[in-house]
C-alpha cells in the first residue's frame, strides 16, 4: 500500500472507501493490457457504487480482453485536503495509479450538480482541465450519463460524449481508440473518426454562434461531424449484459443491495420528467431472465436485500409472476425484496403484503400536484381517488405512515393548485380515520415539496423556473394552510434547485462560469455541505452572464436550443405538441394504451414492445 | 446447528474496514460459501455473528476471532478455504473450528507497535521509552464512552514492553490486558506523546500478534 495513503487514512472519515480491494473488484496485470480506463464517478464512493450503470459498464469494459477498467470516486473534503497536502494525485481504486497515467478517463454524469466535481477530479488527478490543453491522444476525457443530454456547460472540458446506453457504444469507442493508438493517430484525427460513430458527440467539432439577446443563433458541425447525434440504446434487454457477479463494497453504500433492473424506459410520459423521455422506448427484460439474474446475484453477493428497479416498477407486466418465482428462494435466503417507484393507481396491496414481512413501514407516493387540472397538465394520469383508494388499502393493511411528494412551480400552477396540496393531505388523513386497522398506533403523513426544475428534452424545456421569491411565497402559502394535525410538511428550500435549473439548460458560455466557480472552491456541489450560491453568483458576475437568463426565461418554440445537436429519439415536434396539450390540461394516454408517435419507436425498428 | 469460531487475519486494505462494516461483510460471506447463519427472531431477523475483540480501524491483526452459529452440522473442516474464496483483500480465514472455550477466558494480547521517525530514531529514544514504560504509573487523557476526557492510568494494563531499534523505527513488542478493561496498544503511543513529546513518532502502526488466556496459553 502507498506509504502516503497509509499515513492519511487514519485521519479521514470512512477510510474504507479509499482503498479498493472489495470482493469482485477486477484486478488485471498491467503488462497484459493495452488500454486502461479510469472510470470516474463525480461524487462519493457511497453514491457512485450505488449506480447500476456504473456497475454495468465496469463489467462490460473488463470483459474486453486487453482492457482494464478501474474505478475512481470523488474524495470527501477531508480526504481531498490531505491528498493535496501530501501531493498525492487522484488515483484509481484497483491499481492505486494516478488517473493521468490512464488511456481514457471516463465520467458517468447523472446530474448537473456533479459538473464542478468533474473539474475538481481532473485537477486533483493532475490532468489539464480544457480539452484544448490536452493535445495528445491520451489521456482522452470522455463522458456519458443522463446529464450529458445537454453537455454544453461541459463542452470545453470533455473530448467526447457518449450518448444514451453505453453497453455497445463504449466498446466501439474503446476499439476505435485502440486502433488510433496502434496506428499513431493524433487526437484530432481520432475525434473526427469518433464523431462518425452513432451516438458520439464531439463538442469541439461544433461551432456555436449567439444572437445579441444571448440566445443561440446557429450550431455548425465541422470535419464531417453529424448535424444531429442520436442516442444509442440496447435493442434487446434479454441479450444485453447484466452484472450478476458484481463488486460488494466492504463499507456501507447508499444502495447496499442487489439491484435487479426489470426494464428500461417508462410508458407514462409525465411531461416534466427527463428520464421518462430520454430512456424511451420501453424495453422489458423477460420474467424468467430476471428471476435467473436475481438468483445468481444473490448467490454471488450474499446480499439479503434486493430491489426491483425501474422507472415505474408497478408497470412491469409480469411483476406478480416475478415475485411468485422469487418468493421461495428469497424466504429461504432471508432476502427482503423492495419495490420502489410504485404508482398509486396500480400497485397491488396483496403483493406488498406478501413482500413486506414483519413490520410495516411507510409507503411513498408522488402525486406531484394538488389538483386534477394540474395533474392532467403534467400528464401524471393519476386521480385523487386512485391515491385515496391506495392509502385506504394501505392503512387497512396496517401501514401507518405515508409520504407524499409534490412539486411547486409547475407550469400553469395557480394558488388554487398549491392550496389543494393541503387538501390532498387532509383527505389522506381522513382516509386513515376511515380505514386504519389499528388507530392506536397513530399515523404519520409527510408532505414534501420541491422546486420544479425544467429539464432539456422534456415537454417543459421551454418553461421558466419560477423565481425564488415566488417559490418561497408558495411554500409559505401552503405552510399556512397545512392545518391538519399529524401532517408534516417539508420543503426543499435549497438554492441548489436554482443552480440546477441554470446548468440543466445552459450553453457553452457557462464553461467559464463553471471554471470560475470551481476556482472559487465549488466541488461536491450536490452536497449541501459544500454548495454555496454566493460563490456561483460571484462567478456569474465575473463572467458577465446572468443566471436568470438560463433559469427563469420563457423560450419560444422557434428558439434554437443549445442542446439541439443532441437527439433522444423523441422528436421536438412531439415535445411541442405535449407542451401545448399541457396548457389545455389535456392528458396523453400511456404507451400501452395507445402509441402517441413520440418518435422513439424508430430506435427499435418501428415498433415498441410495450 | 454448529457453533463455530473463525480465526482470521485483517490487514492492508481490510484494516480500514470498521467493526460494523466487517460484521456486514462477514454476514454476506457465509451465504456465498453455502453456509446458513442462524438468524435472530423478531421483526427484522439478522444473522447472529459476533467478533470477540473488535480491532480499532487502521490496525492490523494476525489473530481476530469471530463466533457464529450455522444451521449445518459441521466441525468447521474445509470452511476456511470456502470462505476465503469470497473475501475482500486483506481478510483471510486461517482456521475454522468448533467453539470450545468461552470468549471471556481471553485475557491478554500481544501486539507489535512500530514507531516511525522520518528523520531517524532520535538518540536516547529507546532508553527514554524504556524509562517511561517502567514507571509505576502512566497517566494519559482518554475519551470515555460519554465523550468526556478522563485521566486513565494505563500502567496496570501493561504486562510487558520490549523495545528495539531498526530501519529508522523503534519496534515495541507489547503484552497488554485484552478485556475488562482492555488496553488499545495505540495508547502506548499516546503515552509517549503525553510524557515524552520530544520522542513522539511521526507515524505508528499496530499489529495484533497473538491472544492468550489467564495462564499465558494461546487462546483459541
Amino acid at each position: 500500500m502507498d506509504k502516503r495513503l497509509e499515513r492519511i487514512l487514519p485521519r479521514v472519515q470512512k477510510p474504507a472507501r479509499y482503498v479498493g480491494g472489495e470482493y469482485n473488484a477486477v484486478m488485471k496485470e498491467k503488462g497484459s493490457v493495452d488500454t486502461r480506463v479510469a472510470f470516474c464517478f463525480p461524487d462519493t464512493y457511497e453514491i457512485g457504487m450505488s449506480n447500476l450503470g456504473m456497475r454495468i459498464l465496469y463489467g462490460v469494459m473488463n470483459e474486453m480482453e486487453g482492457v482494464w477498467c478501474e474505478r475512481v470516486f470523488a474524495p470527501w473534503g477531508d480526504m481531498e485536503e490531505e491528498m493535496r497536502k501530501a501531493g498525492m494525485p487522484l488515483y484509481a481504486l484497483e491499481s492505486g495509479d494516478p488517473i493521468s497515467e490512464f488511456d481514457i478517463i471516463a465520467f458517468s454524469v447523472g446530474y448537473e450538480m456533479a459538473f464542478p466535481a468533474i473539474l475538481n477530479m481532473l485537477d486533483l488527478g493532475g490532468v489539464p482541465l480544457h480539452s484544448s490543453e490536452r493535445t495528445s491522444l491520451t489521456p482522452l476525457v470522455i463522458a456519458g450519463g443522463t446529464a450529458m443530454y445537454n453537455s454544453e456547460p461541459m463542452a470545453d472540458f470533455i473530448d467526447l460524449v457518449s450518448l444514451g446506453e453505453g453497453e455497445d457504444l463504449t466498446v466501439e469507442i474503446i476499439e476505435l481508440y485502440r486502433k488510433a493508438k496502434r496506428e499513431g493517430w493524433d487526437k484530432q484525427r481520432f475525434l473526427a473518426a469518433a464523431a462518425q460513430l452513432e451516438g458520439v458527440y464531439v463538442p469541439s467539432l461544433y461551432d456555436v454562434s449567439y444572437n445579441d439577446d444571448g440566445t443561440v443563433q446557429s450550431i455548425t458541425p465541422k470535419c464531417g461531424a453529424p448535424a444531429r447525434v442520436t442516442k444509442r440504446i440496447v435493442q434487446d434487454m434479454d441479450k444485453s449484459y447484466f452484472p450478476t457477479k458484481t463488486i460488494v463494497p466492504s463499507t456501507e453504500i447508499v444502495q447496499d443491495r442487489v439491484m435487479l433492473e426489470l426494464f428500461r424506459g417508462c410508458i407514462r410520459g409525465c411531461r416534466f420528467c427527463q428520464a421518462g423521455y430520454v430512456y424511451r422506448p420501453v424495453r422489458s427484460r423477460s420474467c424468467d431472465l430476471c428471476a435467473q439474474y436475481a438468483q445468481e446475484s444473490v448467490e454471488d453477493s450474499g446480499y439479503q436485500e434486493m430491489t426491483l428497479s425501474s422507472l415505474s416498477t408497478s408497470d412491469y407486466p409480469p411483476l406478480t409472476e416475478l415475485c411468485d418465482k422469487l418468493e421461495d428462494f428469497c424466504a429461504e435466503r432471508h432476502v427482503n425484496l423492495s419495490l420502489p417507484s410504485l404508482r398509486a393507481d396500480n400497485f397491488s396491496m396483496a403483493l406488498m403484503e406478501r413482500l413486506q414481512k414483519g413490520r410495516k413501514s411507510g409507503l411513498t407516493f408522488a402525486p406531484e400536484a394538488g389538483t386534477q387540472r394540474l395533474r392532467d397538465a403534467i400528464n401524471k394520469n393519476l386521480t385523487e381517488e386512485d391515491l385515496l383508494a391506495s392509502c385506504r388499502r394501505a392503512f387497512a393493511g396496517g401501514y401507518s405512515a405515508v409520504k407524499l411528494y409534490f412539486m411547486l412551480g409547475l407550469p400553469t400552477e395557480t394558488d388554487e393548485d398549491v392550496l389543494a396540496i393541503a387538501d390532498v393531505a387532509a383527505h389522506v388523513m381522513h382516509a386513515w380515520r376511515e380505514s386504519a386497522s389499528n388507530k392506536a398506533r397513530g399515523v404519520r403523513i409527510t408532505v414534501s415539496t420541491s422546486w420544479f426544475v425544467p429539464k432539456p428534452h422534456t415537454a417543459f424545456q421551454w418553461e421558466p423556473q419560477i423565481p425564488k421569491e415566488e417559490y418561497e411565497r408558495r411554500v409559505k402559502l401552503l405552510r399556512d394552510h397545512m392545518n391538519t394535525k399529524t401532517v408534516n410538511y417539508n420543503w426543499h428550500d435549497s438554492d441548489t434547485s436554482f443552480l440546477e435549473a441554470v446548468l440543466a439548460r445552459g450553453d457553452r458560455r457557462l464553461c467559464k462560469v463553471l471554471e470560475t466557480a470551481w476556482r472559487k472552491g465549488a466541488k461536491l456541489d450536490a452536497w449541501e455541505e459544500y454548495f454555496s450560491l454566493e460563490r456561483w453568483m460571484e462567478a456569474f458576475r465575473e463572467c458577465g452572464l446572468d443566471p436568470h437568463f438560463y433559469a427563469n426565461r420563457t423560450r419560444s418554440h422557434d428558439e434554437l436550443m443549445p442542446w439541439s445537436m443532441i437527439a433522444s429519439g423523441v422528436t421536438e415536434a412531439y415535445l411541442k405538441r405535449e407542451h401545448e396539450r399541457a396548457y389545455r390540461a389535456e392528458t396523453t394516454p400511456d404507451c400501452r394504451t395507445q402509441c402517441n408517435a413520440c418518435g422513439a419507436n424508430r430506435l427499435v425498428g418501428g415498433k415498441c414492445d410495450v | 446447528m454448529s457453533k463455530l469460531r473463525l480465526l482470521f487475519v485483517k490487514e492492508a486494505q481490510a484494516s480500514y474496514i470498521s467493526h460494523l462494516d466487517l460484521m456486514r461483510t462477514f454476514q454476506r460471506i457465509f451465504p456465498r460459501a453455502d453456509l446458513h447463519l442462524k438468524h435472530s427472531q423478531g421483526y427484522h431477523p439478522h444473522p447472529l455473528i459476533s467478533i470477540v475483540l473488535p480491532l480499532p480501524v487502521a490496525q492490523s491483526s494476525e489473530c481476530e476471532l469471530l463466533d457464529c452459529e450455522v444451521l449445518e452440522q459441521t466441525n468447521g473442516e474445509g470452511i476456511a478455504e470456502k470462505l476465503n474464496a469470497g473475501l475482500p483483500l486483506g481478510l483471510r480465514v486461517r482456521e475454522c473450528y468448533e467453539v470450545t472455550r468461552p470468549a471471556r477466558e481471553l485475557a491478554f494480547l500481544r501486539a507489535k507497535v512500530e514507531l516511525e521517525y522520518d528523520a531517524g530514531v532520535p538518540t536516547g529514544c529507546v532508553d527514554a521509552l524504556r524509562g517511561l514504560f517502567s514507571r509505576e504509573s502512566i497517566v494519559i487523557e482518554k475519551r470515555t464512552k460519554r465523550k468526556e476526557l478522563a485521566e486513565v492510568d494505563i500502567r496496570p494494563m501493561i504486562s510487558q514492553v520490549l523495545l528495539c531499534e531498526g530501519d529508522g523505527c523503534v519496534h515495541a513488542d507489547v503484552l497488554v490486558q485484552a478485556q475488562n478493561p482492555g488496553l488499545n496498544p495505540a495508547l502506548l503511543v499516546r503515552a509517549i506523546e503525553t510524557h515524552l513529546p520530544q520522542y513522539a513518532p511521526d507515524f505508528s502502526r499496530v499489529r495484533r500478534e497473538e491472544l492468550f488466556d489467564e495462564d499465558m496459553k494461546t487462546f483459541r
